[in-house]
Parts: C-alpha cells; sequence; structure tokens
C-alpha cells in the first residue's frame, strides 16, 4: 500500500493532473470548461461563480421570451454534472478570494467573468431621472439581485432607447409587448406588475448610423415587425440610397436590408403602439427639468465608400424628440475585479493577446473579446481559449508541480465565512424556483434576493 | 415542429410495417423500431470523414445527438432555430433535390453562421428520407478550428 502510494507520487511530480480554474459561471466559463474535460480526461476544472446561481447572461441576459436560447443550459448542466467539473457558487474573487491565492492554488487560472458595467455617453443629462441603461433594466426584468429596486417610471407615453443592437432591440420589445405574452415567461414578478401598468405608446430606436450599418440582427428585427398591436414606422428619407444597394450587398446583409425595405413599403396603423427606429442621430443633451422631456440629437451623415466602415459625421442640423424615458443602449464593458488583472479601462477589456494573459493565466468571453456577437461567438471563442491551454499545458509545462486546487481555497473561504453554493445546492434552488412559477403558470419564478438563495441551497 | 416530426415519424413507421415485425407484437413500439436505416458522412473541415447511420423521419441534428458524432457545439439550440450551430454544407445536386426549402427563420439564423454558402441549411431543419441514403456533408469549420492554435 505504501510502496503504492510512492510510487503512485513519485508519477505524479512528473505529470501531475492540471487544476484548472475557471473565474465565472456564465457561457464562455461553461464552454471552455465542456471543451477541456473532453480534451483531455485528466483534468480537474472549478468554475467559481459570484452569485449562488450558474449560467451568467443566459439567465440574467437573455430575454424572458426567448426560452428557447436558453436550451444551452442543458449542455452546460451536463458540464456541471461531470466529475472532472466543480461549481463553487457565491464566490467573490477579488473579494472573498484573490487572483494571487488562485493562481498559486491552480496551474492554470481563465477569467470567464464578462462585462458586467455600461458603457456611457457622457453627454449632458445622463444623470437625469428616468435616464436608465439597458443592461440596469435587463437585469430588472430578469432578476438579476441588484437590479430589482430599478427607479423607472412607466406612466410617459414616450421612450428613446439610444442604440440599435439586439440588447436595444429586447428591451424595446419587452416595453411594447403584450403583457398576457410576458406573463407566460421566466420574466419577474417585480416587472410583470411594473409593465401590465405602463402607459408606453411609442419606442424610438435610436442609431447614429443607417439602415445599412445597423447593428441589430434579422431574427430580432423580424420579431419586432411581427409584435402583436404594434406597427413599426420607419422614416422614408433614412433608406435613399438604400434599395440601389441591395442587389450588390452579400446576402445576409441584403436580406435584413430587403426586410426592412419591405416593412418599410407596408406600414400599417392597426396597432395602438408604435416602434421607430430612427437612423443617422447622436445623442447631444437630455434635457429636462430633474425629470426627462426631450432629447436633442445632432443629425449625421455618413462618410467613407465601404458602407460597413463607413463613419457617422454630425452635421449643424439638430433634432428634438419629446420623451419621458430614456434607455441608453450602447454596449457593456468589464471592470477590473483585482489588481492583478491587467485591464485596458478605455476598451473596458482584460489585457490579453488571443484569449493569454500571461503564461498560465487566459481570459475569454467578453472580458476578453468586448460584449459583441451571439452565443455562437462566445462559444467559439471559448473553445479556441480551451485549445490554447491545452497546448500550452504541453508546451509550457504548465501543470509539472502538484498543486492543492480547491482544497487550499476552500480553506481561505472556510475561514471568511462564506456559505459555498456547489452545484448539488444549485439543483435546490432550480426545483423551488421551477415549483414556485409552475403555480403561476410561469416556467420559473426566479428567487431575486440572494440571501433567499442562500437559504433556499442550505 | 416537434409535433410534426412525431406524426412523421409515426406515419412513416406504420407504412413500413413488415411480417417480419409481426413476431414482435409484444413491443408497443414497433413502427419507431422498423424504420428504415440510411447513411450519413459528415466531412470535417480537416477533410476527416465520420460514417454514421441515421433513421429515415430523423434530422441531421437527431443523428448527431443519438450517435454521439463529435462535433463541438453542435445544435446548441437543441432545434428550436434561434442558433446556427448545426449549419451544414450540401452539395448542390443534393441541396436542390430537398423536398423543404429553408424558411424566413431557417436563413434568418443561416445569416449569422460562419462560412456560410448558398447550399447552406441547418442539420436540424433537414429530416432524413430513403432518398438521402449515402449523404455526405460538409460540417464547416467553427472559429477555433480557423484560430492557429
Amino acid at each position: 500500500m505504501h510502496i503504492f502510494k510512492f510510487f503512485k507520487r513519485l508519477y505524479s511530480s512528473s505529470k501531475t493532473n492540471p487544476k484548472i480554474c475557471i473565474v465565472g459561471g456564465g457561457p464562455a466559463g461553461f464552454y471552455a470548461a465542456q471543451h477541456l474535460i473532453k480534451k483531455l480526461k485528466n483534468v480537474q476544472v472549478d468554475i467559481y461563480e459570484k452569485l449562488p446561481v450558474p449560467f451568467g447572461l443566459v439567465r440574467f441576459g437573455v430575454a424572458p421570451d426567448h426560452p428557447e436560447v436558453k436550451n444551452v443550459i442543458n449542455t452546460f448542466s451536463k458540464t456541471a454534472e461531470s466529475e472532472q467539473v466543480n461549481f463553487i457558487g457565491n464566490v467573490n474573487v477579488g473579494e472573498d478570494v484573490s487572483i494571487k491565492q488562485l493562481k498559486d492554488a491552480y496551474h492554470i487560472v481563465l477569467l470567464t467573468y464578462g462585462a458586467d458595467k455600461s458603457k456611457t455617453f457622457g453627454i449632458p443629462g445622463e444623470n437625469l431621472k428616468n435616464v436608465i441603461s439597458a443592461r440596469n433594466i435587463v437585469g430588472w426584468y430578469n432578476g438579476t439581485p441588484w437590479n430589482s429596486n430599478l427607479d423607472m417610471d412607466l406612466s410617459g407615453e414616450s421612450v428613446a432607447v439610444l442604440g440599435q443592437g439586439n440588447v436595444a432591440i429586447d428591451v424595446a420589445r419587452i416595453l411594447l409587448s403584450p403583457i398576457d405574452e410576458l406573463s407566460k415567461t421566466d420574466i419577474t414578478q417585480h416587472a410583470l406588475e411594473k409593465l401590465s401598468n405602463s402607459k408606453i405608446k411609442k419606442v424610438y430606436l435610436i442609431g447614429r448610423r443607417g439602415p445599412l450599418q445597423a447593428a441589430f440582427t434579422i431574427k430580432e428585427l423580424r420579431e419586432m415587425l411581427k409584435l402583436k398591436n404594434c406597427n413599426t414606422v420607419w422614416r422614408k428619407d433614412d433608406f435613399s440610397g438604400v434599395s440601389e444597394l441591395v442587389s450588390s450587398l452579400a446576402r445576409p446583409k441584403k436580406r435584413i436590408s430587403e426586410l426592412m425595405l419591405n416593412s418599410l413599403n407596408q406600414m400599417g396603423t392597426s396597432g395602438s403602439k408604435t416602434f421607430y427606429p430612427i437612423f443617422f442621430r447622436s445623442p447631444l443633451e437630455i434635457l429636462g427639468d430633474q425629470v426627462v422631456e426631450k432629447i436633442l440629437l445632432g443629425v449625421n451623415r455618413l462618410e467613407g465608400t465601404d458602407f460597413l466602415s463607413s463613419k457617422a459625421v454630425m452635421t449643424e442640423k439638430r433634432e428634438e424628440i419629446p420623451c419621458n424615458l430614456v434607455i441608453t443602449s450602447i454596449g457593456y464593458k468589464s471592470h477590473q475585479i483585482d489588481k492583478d488583472i491587467p485591464f485596458d479601462n478605455s476598451k473596458g477589456v482584460a489585457i490579453n493577446e488571443n484569449s493569454k494573459i500571461e503564461k498560465g493565466f487566459y481570459t475569454s468571453g467578453w472580458l476578453a473579446t468586448g460584449p459583441t456577437g451571439v452565443i455562437l461567438t462566445t462559444m467559439g471563442n471559448a473553445f479556441g481559449t480551451a485549445n490554447l491551454i491545452l497546448n500550452d499545458i504541453e508546451k509550457e509545462g504548465l501543470a509539472v508541480t502538484l498543486k492543492p486546487g480547491f482544497e487550499e481555497i476552500e480553506k481561505i473561504l472556510k475561514v471568511k465565512n462564506t456559505q459555498l453554493v456547489l452545484w448539488k445546492d444549485w439543483l435546490k434552488i432550480d426545483k423551488y424556483e421551477k415549483l414556485k412559477g409552475k403555480h403561476v403558470g410561469k416556467p420559473r419564478e426566479k428567487i431575486i434576493d440572494v440571501q433567499e438563495m442562500l437559504k433556499v441551497a442550505s | 415542429m416537434a409535433l410534426n416530426n412525431i406524426l412523421r415519424n409515426t406515419l412513416q413507421g406504420f407504412s413500413k410495417i413488415s411480417y417480419k415485425s409481426s413476431a414482435r407484437v409484444f413491443s408497443t413500439s414497433i413502427p419507431q423500431l422498423n424504420k428504415k436505416e440510411v447513411e450519413i458522412t459528415f466531412v470535417r473541415a480537416s477533410g476527416e470523414r465520420i460514417k454514421t447511420k441515421g433513421k429515415v423521419g430523423d434530422s441531421l441534428l437527431d443523428v448527431v445527438v443519438n450517435n454521439d458524432v463529435d462535433l463541438d457545439g453542435f445544435g446548441a439550440c437543441e432545434g428550436t432555430l434561434t442558433c446556427s450551430t448545426c449549419h451544414l454544407i450540401f452539395s448542390k445536386k443534393v441541396f436542390d433535390s430537398l423536398p423543404e426549402k429553408a424558411t424566413d427563420e431557417e436563413l434568418d439564423m443561416l445569416d449569422l453562421a460562419y462560412e456560410l454558402k448558398d447550399t447552406s441549411r441547418l442539420g436540424c431543419q433537414i429530416i432524413l428520407s430513403e432518398k438521402l441514403d449515402g449523404l455526405e456533408v460538409k460540417v464547416p469549420a467553427t472559429i477555433n478550428d480557423q484560430r492557429s492554435s
């Protein structure tokens, strides 16, 4: 027996089981873990998550009326249930445990904690009441704990959404959707109650550039066009020159442009709500006496020959749009959770070269690339990062010494009295939420409060 | 969609009950078990060929799932037309012969796929028929394959 142990130790000191720590239990983290355990049978992967619940933006970002997109959770759950993977929730890296401590305990540290802050315009009036970032609204209807008490007034008729990405469209759609459609989703109860008293009739979706440069994708646009009781109204002038260009475009751009042009030619007036996409406008100032009253926009024209890279240049012309709520939606950015993460504050990403920060230290997903792309993009990026790690384990000998892994981190967390939420504990929360949802005809009623999550998990 | 498939499977199954199957009267799922199998070959970007079989009435996504075909991240949304991870590229001849043309919703998703071709389809929307026996489809490289690592 002792001899066996001796040999085992001798063997493992020359080639140990790589211990990998992933910080952030969202899509990037889970996809990276999935690829690592598939390619390397002796690897141990521990996923640390700040909240007691897993899946990051799949839970807190994907719109409640897009349940199909959340099917990726099934694959993530399979990964989490593998013997090679530990999910450790309710651990705030940077506070409960430092990056240095993780680096000491693991052969490899991979950061996938995403982008949880919003970019701002930096224009006057952005601090007025009822100017709210799309991120906070998404968090509010999806149950992000710190967004539950969002101070938002929906008693006015019109809303200006600044930005034209899919998040902007998601928020516009949720504000314009019939309430009985939303009540069948896993939208939070507080959002449902407030939305059912909403007086919103018009939502403007304002972008700097033109229809050919619009950031939203065709599926999201088609959904808006099909939205019950809601008309989409375009400005004819925004489309000058577009139809002449359509035939020369590559298929994806061509199809979305044709969809917009078709809709432009068939604008209806039957619905009681209206969705107004507006192009070639940049916000200059949000005006109002304490509360938003209107928004001042600069009129842009495009400069450059290639339509994809053409730039918006502001002219002298101005336009004012009265509105009661302004939603800023120009993207997310990450933040530095620990001083030992090299960070680019202007771009809002961890400084990395093709996912690598330094030897044994990596990043993937939106923290690495910035907040763009659909889940396919994040998946590809995470698989790529995992491949790089696997190569480096061999090439750079990343796992030659013995490392304690979770054993060591657990000691640190114990001293701090952190209640760990392991996968089996999450399953209790999951079961509880589904049961609670069943009583009200929803697939799930999310727990909003972290303390309540921890109570159910214990 | 799912209901359609079940209906289609069942009908196809019933039409194929043969005398042989009468020996298995105790099974309640005779029609399903007797569905004809066709051969499918997935060709990876690297040229590697993966030969497998699928039942008539199954989708190409079902084939990948049921046979554990090793294609990374394939079918992330599980056939609900909300992603493009089951993107496959067909030969012109087979593409033209497919009985159901792509819907707007399928094309919307394909527009987000890498390496989109004129003969691209989503595997979850392609239902196997006997005519597709011997089918060869190309699996596009995901971005991680294209990255030099």
